[in-house]
């Protein structure tokens, strides 16, 4: 009996660490395969080389970061303050009967799988795009409004709970001094939820940046620097999918490289959420 | 009446309170937009011929990559729902709150949650595709997402374990049952609910999945023979058909079908979610 106890014990831990281990195998074979590439490159010339073209052993990556950059930016202009007010809307306005249907709605926006946003966007998004700017319709502002579509069930759930657990005392303390309804919640309870709020923001950065089989389809994926709104890029993410299915040599090590920036920078977000997680906690 | 006024002296919280109109209309239009579309352009595209049982260029067959779609799904289960749920009762009941190795295993699972898709993908390339030489294989595509799965089962059935009551826990210990016998016996029954809607969670994400299988379980359009043979899911099946240029009809159609899957594995989720609300 004792022995069974302990044996199904260790099983159990065993379990527990295997998280652990695919963490760790994972950094391992993303970073022993990728920085050696990033070191032969140059690692000033990979992250800020300008040109990106692996038939001539030039690989600088520089234009995909700044296109996640602006992509991700794009997302949260456009998702944040939509996703907000909605939830702004859900927690504070929202009949029960309306609520019971909307809120499995963002569940399933949620839910509905990156390919059908892409495809739902080239087919809806870029059209309109191309007529409204003459250009290919593919590009930063796209990917922008897709992204920005795609974040808003992480911002509207965060928000939206974290406007719940402010104490009803703040809302209602404000009603008695006077102030509108409009004014207590944009001053006392959106306020007091702002590191929740912060933390889904944090979340949806980073899933917006990890995006890839949606952004791959409306992006344009130039590897050229941006010069406008509207000029075609393509985000570190496109670039790992677009050339891993026949990259080999250098240019497969460079991809790879391509995965030790985009981690480094989840790993930063990652721990920029624990922080103003551990924030709020206090 | 008093309300007008009040807005009438306080031109700013109108304007706020027509924004966050707008804003809740521009959300609940975009969602529906997006269903409606898929759903009028696909439905007249379906046909007999979109499930025929073996994939051709004429037929464009989905019914293979619905099959493929199931195997790494059930596959996937297979491995990471017991891993996950024996982490999880590790986590809950054998470690004190705080304990050093749950402090770890909280970071890491945090961690490999942020792990964006292609970088699994990428990752199941490098390791079981090229290192262990499987190629591209069903294997492959259901190990890599075994780890992507793992923190979401993990967190839920943590969760779910967390909600059963200690009184459970202190009478089957007074009953004179030993704490595995507490653990089957008692308090997994108890929380199969929510550990439920994790797995079911765990299936939306792996039905919806393309990145991480494209380079891993390949692109195949065939039903999978066995372990080591390529195969596409429906996502993947989708993407290709996009790529390739020539199917935006069929296209449509499998989209629709893929957002049934979607529609349907969220409503079970919800069933079982007012299940746990119940117990």
């Amino acid at each position: 009996m004792k022995v069974k106890e302990n044996l199904m014990k260790y099983i159990f831990l065993l379990c527990a660490c295997i998280s652990i281990l695919a963490v760790v195998i994972i950094c391992l074979f993303i970073f022993v395969n990728g920085v050696p590439a990033i070191g032969e490159v140059g690692i000033v010339k990979f992250i800020f080389g300008t040109h990106w073209k692996p038939s001539s052993n030039e690989f600088g990556i520089f234009p995909m970061i700044v296109a996640s950059i602006y992509v991700t930016a794009g997302a949260i202009i456009i998702g944040v303050p939509i996703g907000l007010l909605t939830a702004i809307y859900l927690a504070m306005y929202c009949p029960v009967k309306v609520y019971k249907i909307v809120k499995p709605l963002i569940n399933l926006l949620a839910s509905v799988p990156s390919v059908v946003y892409g495809f739902f966007c080239l087919v809806v998004v870029v059209p309109v795009i191309q007529n409204l700017t003459h250009t290919s319709g593919k590009g930063i502002l796209t990917t922008s409004i897709l992204l920005g579509i795609m974040i808003l069930p992480t911002i509207i759930s965060t928000a939206e709970s974290s406007i719940r657990a402010v104490p009803s005392m703040y809302y209602e303390g404000a009603l008695a001094l006077g102030a509108t309804k409009e004014r207590s919640i944009m001053k006392t309870v959106v306020p007091a939820a702002k590191s929740g709020i912060m933390s889904g923001v944090i979340l949806s950065v980073g899933r917006a940046i990890g995006e890839t089989m949606a952004v791959v389809m409306v992006a344009g994926n130039q590897a050229i620097m941006p010069n406008s709104i509207t000029s075609g890029v393509r985000t570190l993410t496109s670039n790992i999918v677009m050339e891993m299915g026949y990259a080999t040599g250098m240019h497969r090590d460079a991809l790879i490289g391509t995965a030790v920036v985009l981690f480094v920078f989840i790993l930063l977000i990652n721990i920029c959420f624990s922080l103003v997680v551990r924030k709020k906690e206090k | 009446m008093s309300k007008l006024k009040t807005y009438l002296k306080h031109p700013f919280s109108f304007i706020l309170l027509v924004l966050i109109g707008i804003c809740a209309f521009i959300t609940v239009a975009s969602i529906l937009f997006i269903i409606f579309f898929i759903v009028f352009k696909g439905v007249p595209n379906l046909s007999a011929d979109l499930f025929s049982f073996t994939y051709n260029s004429k037929n464009v067959s989905m019914l293979p990559s619905i099959f493929n779609t199931i195997f790494i799904t059930f596959g996937t289960l297979l491995i990471a729902v017991p891993i996950g749920i024996f982490s999880a009762v590790y986590l809950v009941e054998y470690t004190k709150k705080g304990s050093k190795l749950t402090k770890v295993i909280r970071v890491t699972t945090e961690t490999l949650a942020g792990i964006p898709s292609i970088v699994f993908g990428l990752f199941g390339f490098l390791a079981f595709v090229i290192s262990l030489g499987w190629g591209y294989s069903l294997i492959a595509g259901i190990l890599t997402l075994v780890l992507m799965v793992l923190p979401t089962i993990i967190r839920t059935t943590e969760e779910a374990l967390l909600a059963v009551p200690d009184t459970y826990r202190e009478g089957s210990f007074g009953l004179g049952a030993g704490k595995l016998r507490t653990i089957f016996k008692i308090i997994l029954p108890s929380a199969t609910p929510g550990i439920l809607s994790g797995v079911i969670l765990a299936i939306g994400r792996i039905v919806g999945e393309s990145a991480a299988l494209i380079f891993t379980a390949g692109t195949v359009a065939n039903t999978a023979t066995g372990l080591l043979s390529s195969a596409r899911t429906l996502s993947v099946h989708l993407y290709c058909l996009l790529t390739e240029g020539l199917y935006t009809e069929q296209a449509y159609a499998t989209a629709v079908i893929l957002l049934l899957l979607v529609v349907v594995i969220n409503a079970v989720s919800n069933f079982a979610a007012k299940k746990i609300a119940k117990v």
